[in-house]
């Protein structure tokens, strides 16, 4: 019966995956010895990712198969538990598993709308779409679209919004593989991108989904490991609580004191803090004085100003007793004053932000939508709430998520299976807010009035591998550090935590071996994703139809080398920062997929122009105000009520919704076989006695 | 294939809880996003409420949701006959 297959082959899957998480544990306590037997950290670093790559390739090589269903559904009988794992592995990213913690340290409650965002999305996946896309069950989103629409226009159109929103998210998780890559083994960026590159093929290219499959369950095992262990330890040191979920409400009470604290400059620590913020303040005036004289004179003034500088450091050399280190200051003034125009504005406008920035009082850490009025503070909200929705509706129309819930054995198991998501999910991201309150802890308290001359060794290890991340600065010249004077980049928090802890390096190399098994995993289900929408819709079900199982396989393999090669020589390029593209991957998906799905299922009504219509304008919309008011594009177009550009799909979701509408109502219903499709997709079991989808 | 009143009946409870529990959703995430400034001053557990709900409590109860509708939506399977058999 092929009911006690399915049971035997989960039971078998239990024990191999605690044989292996226990090997696992063997592994790094393995190193731990080694570590203390003076083996030297990079060598561990090298050991530690040589070894989790190449377990990948393993599970791929022996995933391998040439059977349709396997390749593009690991042959629809991944149980619910296991499915919830990859799902986890292949949701959370680069950007979660390293940036979310820092993102939060850095923004305290408004960076909430990532952790809201990035898990809420999951309800939607859960009760309006799993369950119906598992009964429909073939193997694609395009396919979704292509047969409740009809037509190769909707299957088109979601074949290209698929490819869009998956290579600018692939993107970014190919920046984080080569990132970290290049940190831990000391390779060069672009060598790291095509090291991380290959293992990413060896995974997915022999196996397809179910080899992807399988790697993602050991992927999530890793990942969730090695958050984990710092953060504990981390809160045993500073509360005494090895959960530091429940243990991080007393640590931010202190955290918020210490705030006050240092804000009001009628304590020796606030009056210090207001010291260095007023240096800052000056900072900011002087460069923005340039920037207006600059604005005044041009080229004539920028050429004078140059010169005059020039002047100084030739008057310093030719006094009687020169002082050398005035006149290298002087000198150093005079090389690096900008010689063009464009240059010089670039220059002085990011020193005045900077030190703006700096100037500014601490912003509470639980206080949400902080600002200096109400204006701010509405427009905060506002934004808030509109990338929590964008964030939260892309995770339900993001495919390379979607097309996981094909794989599971059933309808019932999918709807399980969006629940151990979920809740594989959580776990990190209810863990990422307390590390970031636990690390402002230390840092509030323990950096904050030591003395230069004796920082805790992670700082200075830190500023030495990259100044973005770690800097301190004594402005004031008084010996010692004050908050405003340390310069903390996002990805250092999770980066840094095992160091922070006291915890040995061993542990810094799985923190790595996580953050790589983050990236890897979601890379190989986005770049999987793009094969498939090329090789599935467009290759086998518009070409050619009658290609046979081995060639459509072979297509699927080589598209699946092009994208990833391509993909990784995009990356080599480095466009743009991770949380833009991010941002711009869910929005997208949000615009052009949402609404076809959502109504696809639960409006009969909705027809292929309707569809056609929606589609196209959600994208559109949802691109041209990206277009338009991001930075990075130069057109600088004023904002719709000011909302951010990360949130474009805010705007493209109700032109979608109103697309499909008014497009439908406007023509003709759909065919009677089509309302049959989407009866079939509503019911698990239309007629008892009919045999139930493709179980 | 033509539909059943027993049919009709199943959609129409299926959309009731997957109604309900969005709108559970819902307040969750937005009705106590848009007011989080003016609910700063209540705590919970030692956290200020809206921080509370925004790094916990909503991601609990999204938890207790795809939970809750996984385990209805099987009984309702089973009461109406939808559901599939034995993979």
């Amino acid at each position: 019966m092929p009911g006690t297959a399915q049971t035997r082959f989960l039971s078998q899957l239990k024990r191999n995956y605690s044989l292996y998480t226990g090997g696992f544990i063997g592994f790094v306590v393995m190193l731990a010895i080694l570590e203390q037997m003076g083996v030297p950290n990079k060598m561990l670093g090298y050991i530690f990712l040589g070894a989790t790559v190449l377990l990948y390739a393993s599970i791929g090589i022996l995933s391998r198969t040439s059977d349709v269903t396997e390749y593009y559904v690991a042959g629809r009988r991944v149980p619910a538990l296991f499915n919830g794992m990859a799902t986890g592995a292949d949701w959370m990213s680069a950007a979660s598993f390293i940036g979310l913690a820092g993102t939060l340290y850095l923004s305290g409650y408004d960076g909430l709308a990532f952790v809201l965002g990035w898990t809420g999305g999951y309800c939607l996946v859960a009760l309006l779409l799993a369950p119906y896309l598992r009964k429909f069950g073939q193997f694609t989103i395009p396919d979704f679209l292509g047969a409740r629409y009809g037509g190769n226009l909707p299957r088109s159109i979601g074949v290209f919004a698929a490819i869009l929103c998956s290579f600018t998210y692939v993107i970014a998780q190919i920046y984080g593989v080569g990132l970290i890559v290049s940190r831990f083994t000391g390779l060069e960026f672009g060598i790291g991108v095509f090291v991380g590159l290959g293992s990413i093929l060896l995974c997915s290219f022999l196996g397809g989904m179910r080899a992807v499959t399988w790697t993602q369950v050991a992927q999530y095992v890793i990942l969730i490991v090695a958050y984990m262990i710092p953060v504990v330890w981390l809160s045993v040191k500073h509360t005494g609580n090895p959960v530091p979920q429940v243990a991080y409400g007393y640590v931010l009470e202190k955290v918020s004191a210490r705030e006050q604290v240092l804000n009001d400059p009628s304590t020796p620590e606030g009056a210090r803090e207001a010291e260095v913020r007023a240096i800052f303040t000056q900072r900011q005036e002087s460069n923005e004085d340039r920037l207006r004289q600059l604005a005044a004179g041009g080229a004539d003034w920028l050429a004078a100003e140059k010169a005059r500088l020039t002047r100084v450091a030739d008057d310093l050399k030719a006094r009687p007793n020169p002082d050398p280190a005035a006149i290298a200051a002087a000198e150093q003034a005079a090389s690096t004053f900008p010689v063009e125009v464009a240059a010089a504005t670039a220059l002085w406008k990011k020193a005045a932000d900077s030190a703006k920035t700096k100037a500014a009082p601490i912003q509470p850490h639980a206080e949400p939508f902080a600002g200096k009025d109400e204006t701010e503070r509405d427009n905060k909200r506002k934004n808030f709430l509109a990338l929590m929705l964008c964030l939260m509706v892309g995770t339900a129309a993001l495919p390379h998520i979607l097309m996981r819930f094909y794989t599971t054995p059933s309808v019932k198991e999918a709807r399980h299976s969006v629940f151990w998501s979920l809740l594989f999910i959580s776990l990190l991201y209810i863990t990422a807010p307390a590390l970031a309150v636990l690390a402002k802890y230390d840092v509030y308290t323990l950096l904050v009035g030591s003395s230069f001359s004796e920082l805790p060794s992670w700082v200075s290890a830190w500023a030495t591998v990259d100044k973005t991340l770690m800097s301190v600065t004594d402005i004031n010249r008084d010996g010692i550090v004050q908050l405003a004077e340390i310069t903390i980049g996002s990805d250092l928090i999770m980066l840094a935590t095992p160091e922070i802890s006291g915890l040995p390096y061993v542990v810094t190399a799985l923190v790595a071996a996580g953050g790589l098994a983050a990236a890897l995993s979601t890379a190989d289900g986005l770049l999987l994703t793009i094969a498939n929408a090329l090789s599935h819709d467009v290759y086998f079900k518009m070409v050619d139809p009658q290609a046979s199982t081995a060639r459509r396989l072979m297509i699927s393999k080589g598209l699946l080398l092009v994208v990833a090669v391509l993909a990784a020589y995009v990356t080599s390029l480095k466009p743009g920062d991770i949380l833009l593209l991010v941002g711009v991957a869910f929005s997208l998906a949000a615009s052009a997929f949402f609404p076809a799905l959502i109504l696809g299922i639960f409006w009969k009504r909705a027809n292929r122009t309707g569809a056609v219509i929606g589609m196209s304008a959600g994208l559109g919309i949802c691109m041209v105000y990206m277009v338009a008011t991001y930075p990075f594009f130069g057109v600088n177009a004023p904002l719709w009520w000011d909302i951010n550009p990360v949130s474009a799909g805010i705007f493209g979701m109700p032109a979608g919704f109103a697309g499909i509408i008014i497009g439908s109502l406007l023509t003709a219903p759909p065919d009677q076989e089509t309302q049959d499709l989407v009866d079939y997709v509503r019911y698990p079991n239309l007629a008892s006695g009919e045999k139930s989808g493709a179980a | 294939m033509q539909l059943t009143e027993r049919h009709r009946q199943y959609w129409k409870k299926t959309l009731r809880l997957s109604g309900v529990l969005l709108a559970i959703w819902f307040i969750a995430t937005f009705v106590i996003g848009w007011f989080a400034r003016d609910l700063q001053s209540l705590t919970f557990l030692g956290f200020p409420l809206p921080f509370y709900m925004g790094a916990q409590g909503a991601l609990l109860i999204y938890v207790a949701v795809v939970g809750f509708y996984a385990w209805r939506m099987d009984r309702l399977d089973r009461e109406y006959g939808a559901q599939e058999g034995e993979p």
